[in-house]
């Protein structure tokens, strides 16, 4: 039986979409069966950012009403064979995603996978609910902002309200924090929240830092999650955060401002 | 403040600020969610008894649901201090009725 995972903000533009890609990339490079399945009806982009958008035919809507089953559907990725990328209707309404439709197809897909990663839609409308409505685990992503974290704080009200478990009167969603979008470098001198004070605020567990990275715009720009770049500082995050997720111990790394390197800087890669 | 203390005197950073400021707005935003959605009608109608008897305005009623422990508790404010009482008109045994607060005369029966 798969766990299921949302990436959720409340707030858009904080980089879910990129954290899902990242984040399903990684389980899947760590050898667990993994889907990661775009909610964001109307303003679908996970395709994109996983590479795969020439290869869709069919989508969500089209499964939960029938038009056709999943093996139509699901889009094997083609640098890891554990990964699959379930893409969402472009032309279709957020309304399209009807709670029975979703759980039967939910249900059908926790059979086949061991991970299912779901990319929720901004805001705390229907779309978004129904992202959140099946999860067993939330990414609670964030950046150091004010109105970030405060939407934030806002969405986990939500998971603790709404979602099934929540209904059900199961155990709570597991929540994690997923910090993105960091500048240690702005932190140090006052001009950034930092990890402790978001930690802080939410009062949730940290799951990762994502420092602010040019290899975020490198990795979307050629269709690739940025977990796959290892070279990269956000990608080395965010496989850092899967490993957490997945029950090792690791450092924090990134949270401190980085010695600008004097060989660094001479070779441009600074 | 002279040019001197001003250009001198310490800043505090913006993300303390932004700190602070979250954690007063998000205290706020905390104590109403989970409430069950029936205290805003509860509030309104509320609002329609006590204004049979006294002139009371909306924002003199404040209905909150609070939580010590185990217990949860109704608490509900309700402001006097200044607003008057309503003079009720007796009628047949009943119990009284709302008055229009302009015309305060006996309403007639029928």
């Amino acid at each position: 039986m798969a766990k299921v995972v949302v990436i959720t903000s409340g707030k858009g533009g904080v980089g879910k979409t990129t954290t899902a890609a990242a984040f399903a990339a990684g389980l899947a490079l760590r050898g667990h069966k993994t889907l990661v399945i775009d909610f964001d009806v109307g303003l679908r982009n996970l395709d994109l950012i996983m590479g795969c958008e020439r290869r869709v035919v069919f989508d969500f809507i089209n499964v939960i009403n029938g038009d056709a089953n999943l093996n139509q559907a699901l889009i094997k990725d083609k640098r890891n064979d554990n990964l699959y990328i379930f893409p969402t209707s472009q032309t279709r309404d957020k309304d399209a995603l009807k709670r029975e439709g979703v759980e039967r197809v939910m249900e059908e897909l926790k059979q086949q996978f061991d991970y299912i990663v779901c990319d929720s839609p901004a805001g705390i409308e229907h779309g978004a609910i129904t992202a959140l409505y099946f999860a067993d685990s939330a990414l609670i992503v964030t950046n150091p902002e004010v109105s970030s974290v405060r939407d934030s704080d806002r969405i986990i009200g939500i998971l603790a309200s709404r979602s099934r478990r929540a209904e059900r009167n199961e155990a709570p969603v597991e929540l994690n924090l997923m910090l993105t979008r960091y500048d240690p470098g702005r932190v140090s001198k006052g001009e950034m929240l930092g990890v402790e004070d978001v930690k802080e605020i939410l009062s949730i567990p940290l799951l990762g830092v994502i420092p602010e990275s040019e290899s975020v715009l490198r990795a979307s720009n050629t269709g690739t999650p940025v977990a796959f770049d290892n070279e990269s500082p956000a990608g080395r995050a965010y496989l850092d955060a899967v490993a957490r997720f997945l029950g090792e111990q690791r450092e924090m790394r990134f949270v401190k401002p980085e010695r600008r390197n004097f060989f660094r800087v001479l070779l441009g890669r600074a | 403040m002279g040019l001197f203390s001003r250009l001198f005197a310490p800043q505090k950073p913006s993300a303390a600020i932004a700190k602070e400021r979250l954690k007063i707005v998000l205290a706020h935003e905390r104590v109403g969610r989970g409430a069950p959605d029936f205290l805003p009608k509860l509030q309104k109608e509320l609002i329609d008894v006590v204004a049979r008897y006294v002139a009371v305005t909306e924002d003199m009623i404040r209905v909150n649901l609070g939580k010590s422990g185990e217990t949860s508790m109704l608490e509900i404010n309700i402001e006097f201090d200044g607003a008057k009482p309503k003079i009720i008109p007796p009628r047949n045994g009943f119990g009284p009725r709302p008055a229009p607060p302009a015309a305060p005369q006996p309403a007639k029966p029928g």
